[in-house]
């Protein structure tokens, strides 16, 4: 049988690297028809999660310990899913948007090329130091990506991104090795029936090294700082990219983690905590959204809310009943993808009309609403799931979510979701508000190439569309 | 003492000191400095864990050597970044005013 | 899939597909966008017409959607949906007719009329939900869709009300959210039902029940405009005409009631409700509005605040009707749902053709309109007269159901809030009257800008839509005892919700 699973690591290497050799204009189709490729890949690979459960892939057939051996099950199936479906609309945009900034496209395919190899390749990995080197991968491209049109403020918010990223990665690697020494083996098959037999208080040690380095890189509040910069001051198409995707890749890898690998020693009271932490960002992060006065900046503020929502599954899913975790575990996972799919929408929303209209501040964009109604309808249906309104992905997650909390009555996060729902709410109609305001006729204004506006309605309605598919995720998810 | 106890804990001290390197120290070419101990003290002890039984384990020592090189590259792109810094600042450290504070626009 | 499981769908698609194929057209496309909206809307009411049919001789029409395990959207065509979707896509099909001659010239009119077709669409979803999470949805889309009609001049004072406007419907979202889920957690899904299905929940969970009531009224309410939680409702009248029309005889104020009536009826049940003491809180605070309402509304100068106030006022009968335990009064509640959707919407195209001919915006410009709008005066007075409850005009028959309701109850005091409300509606409505028929005009009209020709006071578009639901406010009165009427409707949806009280 045919096996996708290299195949989406090696087609990102290989148009990156030629991309590279290339040149944008050759090396954009080519990323463009290989992003087809591994959408498609990425599909095949779903049907056959559906259809046969985990599989399995041995790299060069070497296998575990001495070779690398690749995984796929239903949540790194749907991460794939999600991250093909969100870069190939992104491409034709990055397309369209770098139209005379020949110099940053230059660089922007072969480090989107890496940057997807790694994204995938971290997917597949089933061991924790073959996580490491993704992860490290990952986090170099987002910083070069960050770089990319250069300038003080770009290339400060790199740095910074750069030095708080390797950071957490240190801290995980720590953790990699700590967990060596304890049990000999990197393998998450091999490592999970060993901690659950015997956990010595250095695993909890690791366990904690490991998840405080990826929380770090999750941009999770209180370590949220690097992340407005960062995001808010790249180009919009890597915008899009690194809050829809980046950040999820190492939340991935704590979902893994925690009620994977270390699901036998995790606590109840470590669960509150990170519910706690994700409180805390869902409502300073949306209150610091309301106050930006630049749109990018509003979006990316919204990010840091956004990744509180995905912490509170923590709390709802550890320790309570089968069907209460079940239905927290789905809510979590179906935010993770309707919040990628929305914020990469904004973001390139943000980007088109800060395009159009010459300015970056929210005042500026007073007449959008006449001018480009598309893409402003289409930053209005990324609003939509960012509220978690009916009927879109985000609210299928609240609904889980909601329930969840409801079930096993843990009342105080109700009360966080519905507030933060709210204060969600209200930056995005800040910026709403201000797009139908009137304008004067001469103000200056660029008009959109359909090529830029498109694909950002495409994923604004992809991320509606969940809402009304959920239940197809859900099944990919919870077939293996 | 066992050997292997020794070079866990010299890692660890290390990792300890680089960390607070990165964090504290305000210069640029410092904290990459920093973040290179830390990444010594870890793979010090994968390499203290390889010799724990009589014959050396080969795979923390793989481990070491894709570590290094992940190291080495983060290092160049870290230089390279703080080099353009220095081109555009004057000077090899970050710009106090925003460092770890969330911008309150107003 | 079967014709009647798709029927609903269609229907809905009627109204949406129109709303996205505007969005996507140039603004200068007069014609076309009018006719694919006329087309829309004449598809909807046949469909509908062909429905009812259907619902008289028991046909089924129910779609099933499952969105997420245990989630469905469900889409159902039962007695109560079929009494408030023919009454939103008739509306639905005067007001387009009437904003088409109203916003004659006028900007974005593609926005306009796209987010028009899709607020028409939530409203019908609202009607045909058929448990409380699609109810949920379309309740919400309900807010998102109005919200740019509210704003749509885009003037300071628009964009305040519309801020209002959403801080209050998200916030009473926000509530009713979680009272659905904790509704779900407790009961599972549950459809909609003649009779209620949660007794079954009796007595273990009560006093959750009771706070679920609380949450889903309030979230509910907040859109009915219940007082305290009216408070947008006359900020919004800043809207255009047609907008004011749907939004306080169909869409959104409707929405919300028809939402209580739901909760009462077919998910705790009326008797259920009445066990455990949940409908005397209701009653209560629906005569504090009622009063209120009019009583704010005595005191307003600009015509459409007026107006604005009196829906506040009238919208809680419907929820009053309700609230009393006993037939006669659901009678009463229910047909008002209808009565005084034609009768307000009566009375806002009115206020927009004044506005739109003569620039009159206030009571206290109207001397001598009479006389020189003779037709829109006429329609006005038959909607105010309605209002009042004069017999033999729609009001009345719901006055006459509710006060019956209220004696069968044994609540007189019902009746003097019924008397009261009455009185204050004739105090707030007949000197609007007397203005316009018997001063004389002394001075010119504040801005004229249709000017009369050939006998005709105004355009034709403005003028025949406020003449049909005058003439419907007669029809449903004069002939209220027909097959066809609402009230034979109402009489029907009664005899279902009451299992036990009627044989």
């Amino acid at each position: 049988m045919f096996d996708p699973m290299p195949w989406l690591i090696l087609s990102p290497l290989i148009w990156a690297t030629l991309a590279f050799v290339h040149g944008p204009g050759r090396g954009g189709r080519l990323a463009v028809a290989c992003l087809i490729l591994q959408l498609s890949l990425a599909a095949i690979l779903a049907q056959q999660v559906i259809a046969g459960g985990v599989r399995m892939y041995a790299v060069g057939g070497w296998g575990a310990p001495l070779g690398i051996d690749l995984m796929a099950d239903g949540l790194s199936t749907v991460m794939l899913l999600l991250t093909q479906t969100i870069v190939l609309p992104l491409a034709f945009y990055a397309r369209a948007y770098f139209v005379g900034h020949a110099n940053s496209l230059r660089y922007f395919w072969p480090l989107t090329g890496y940057l997807l190899a790694a994204m995938n390749a971290l997917f597949l990995s089933s061991d924790v130091f073959n996580i490491y080197v993704t992860l490290e991968l990952l986090g170099l491209a987002a910083v070069g990506l960050v770089a990319l049109v250069g300038g003080a403020g770009p290339i400060t918010a790199a740095m910074r991104y750069l030095l708080a990223t390797l950071l957490g990665s240190s801290a995980y690697l720590l953790g990699v090795a700590l967990l060596y020494g304890v049990y000999g083996s990197v393998s998450l098959v091999a490592l999970k029936p060993l901690i659950a037999a015997d956990a010595p208080a250095t695993v909890s040690l690791a366990a904690a090294l490991m998840l405080l380095g990826l929380m770090l890189k999750t941009a999770l509040f209180p370590f949220h700082f690097w992340l407005p910069p960062a995001h808010g001051g790249a180009p919009a198409p890597v915008s899009a990219l690194l809050s829809a995707l980046v950040i999820k890749a190492s939340f991935y890898l704590i979902l893994r983690l925690w009620f994977d690998l270390f699901a036998p020693i995790v606590s109840i009271t470590a669960a509150q905590l990170l519910g706690a932490l994700g409180a805390g960002a869902i409502l300073w992060g949306s209150f610091l959204a309301l106050r930006q006065t630049h749109l990018k900046m509003l979006v990316a503020y919204s990010t840091v809310a956004q990744v509180g929502y995905l912490f509170l599954l923590f709390p709802l899913a550890t320790g309570m009943s089968a069907e209460v975790a079940e239905s927290a575990w789905q809510g979590g996972v179906l935010q993770v993808v309707a919040h990628g799919l929305a914020k990469a929408a904004m973001f390139a929303a943000a980007g088109a009309m800060i395009t159009a209209t010459g300015r970056d501040e929210i005042s500026g964009i007073a007449g959008v609403a006449t001018r480009i109604p598309l893409t402003l309808f289409a930053f209005a249906l990324a609003g939509v799931t960012i509220m978690g309104l009916p009927p879109s992905g985000g609210f299928a997650a609240k609904w889980l979510l909601l329930g969840a909390a409801l079930a096993s009555e843990q009342w105080w996060w109700i009360v966080v979701m519905v507030v933060g729902g709210l204060l969600s709410a209200a930056y995005v109609f800040k910026v709403l508000r201000q797009a139908f305001l009137p304008v004067e006729e001469t103000a200056s204004f660029q008009l959109l190439p359909r090529m830029l506006e498109w694909p950002i309605l495409l994923l604004a309605l992809a991320s509606l569309v969940l809402g009304l598919v959920g239940i197809e995720v859900l099944s990919l998810l919870g077939a293996a | 003492m066992s050997s292997a106890l020794v070079y866990a804990l010299t890692g660890a001290a290390l990792f300890v000191l680089g960390m607070a390197g990165l964090i504290l120290q305000p210069h640029l070419l410092r904290k990459i400095l920093a973040f290179n101990i830390m990444g010594s003290g870890i793979f010090l002890m994968l390499v203290g864990v390889a010799q724990r039984a009589g014959t050396p384990d080969p795979v923390p020592q793989a481990m070491v050597l894709t570590g290094i090189v992940v190291a080495i590259a983060a290092t160049a792109l870290a230089l390279a970044l703080a080099r353009q810094l220095l081109d555009m600042n004057g000077e090899m450290r970050l710009p106090e005013e925003k460092t770890g504070k969330d911008r309150l626009d107003v | 899939m079967n014709f009647n499981e798709t029927l609903p769908l269609l229907v809905l698609l009627s109204s949406l597909l129109p709303g996205l194929i505007i969005f996507a057209l140039p603004d200068e496309r007069h014609g076309l966008r009018s006719l694919i909206n006329m087309v829309g809307s004449t598809l909807q009411l046949l469909l509908i017409v062909y429905m009812l049919r259907g619902v008289m001789h028991g046909e089924e029409y129910i779609y099933h959607f499952t969105i997420l395990p245990g989630l469905d959207l469900v889409f159902k065509a039962d007695a109560l949906a079929m009494l408030f979707v023919p009454l939103s896509a008739a509306l639905w099909f005067l007001t387009t007719l009437y904003a088409i001659g109203y916003l004659e010239g006028s900007p974005h009119r593609n926005r306009f009329f796209g987010f028009f077709s899709l607020c028409v669409t939530a409203t019908i979803g609202v009607a045909m939900a058929g448990n409380l999470f699609t109810f949920f949805v379309f309740y919400e889309l309900l807010t998102l869709s109005t919200y740019p009609l509210v704003v749509h001049r885009g003037t300071e004072q628009a964009m305040r009300a519309g801020q209002v406007y959403l801080t209050y419907t998200l916030g009473g979202g926000a509530l009713l959210l979680v009272g659905i889920v904790w509704l779900y957690g407790l009961a599972g899904q549950v459809e909609f039902t003649h009779g209620g299905v949660l007794a079954v929940l009796w007595p273990e969970y009560t006093s959750q029940l009771r706070v679920i009531f609380f949450l889903l009224i309030a979230g509910l309410g907040v859109k009915a405009a219940l007082v305290p939680l009216h408070g947008w409702l006359p900020l919004a009248m800043v809207a255009p005409a047609p907008v004011s029309a749907l939004l306080h005889a169909v869409a959104v104020v409707k929405a919300g009631v028809f939402g209580i009536v739901r909760v009462v009826y077919d998910v705790y049940g009326v008797e259920f409700s009445q066990s455990l003491h949940l409908l005397m809180p209701l009653a209560v605070m629906a005569s504090v509005t009622i009063i209120w309402g009019s009583l704010r509304a005595l005191f307003q100068d600009d015509l459409k605040r007026r107006l604005a106030y009196s829906t506040i006022s009238q919208v809680s009968y419907i929820a009053l009707g309700v609230a009393i335990f006993g037939p006669m009064a659901t009678v009463g509640g229910v047909v008002h749902l209808v009565h005084q959707g034609i009768m307000k919407i009566t009375l806002f195209f009115c206020a927009g053709n004044y506005a739109e001919t003569l620039g009159v915006h206030k009571i206290s410009e109207m001397d001598g309109v009479g006389r020189r709008m003779p037709w829109t005066t006429a329609a006005f007075t038959v909607g105010a007269f309605g209002m009042i409850g004069l017999p033999p005009l729609a009001g009345f028959i719901s006055k006459w159901y509710l006060g019956l309701g209220a004696l069968e109850a044994q609540m007189p005091w019902v009746i003097a809030i019924l008397l009261a409300s009455s009185l204050l509606n004739a105090a707030y409505f007949l000197p609007v009257l007397y203005r316009a028929w018997f001063q004389p005009r002394t001075e010119a009209w504040p801005e004229e800008q249709i000017p009369m020709q050939n006998g005709r006071e105004t355009a034709w578009l403005l003028l025949v839509p406020p003449l049909a639901t005058a003439v419907a406010t007669m029809l449903v009165g004069l002939f209220a005892s027909s097959t066809l009427s609402p009230l034979t409707w109402a009489k029907m949806i009664a005899a279902r919700e009451y299992l036990y009280w009627m044989p």
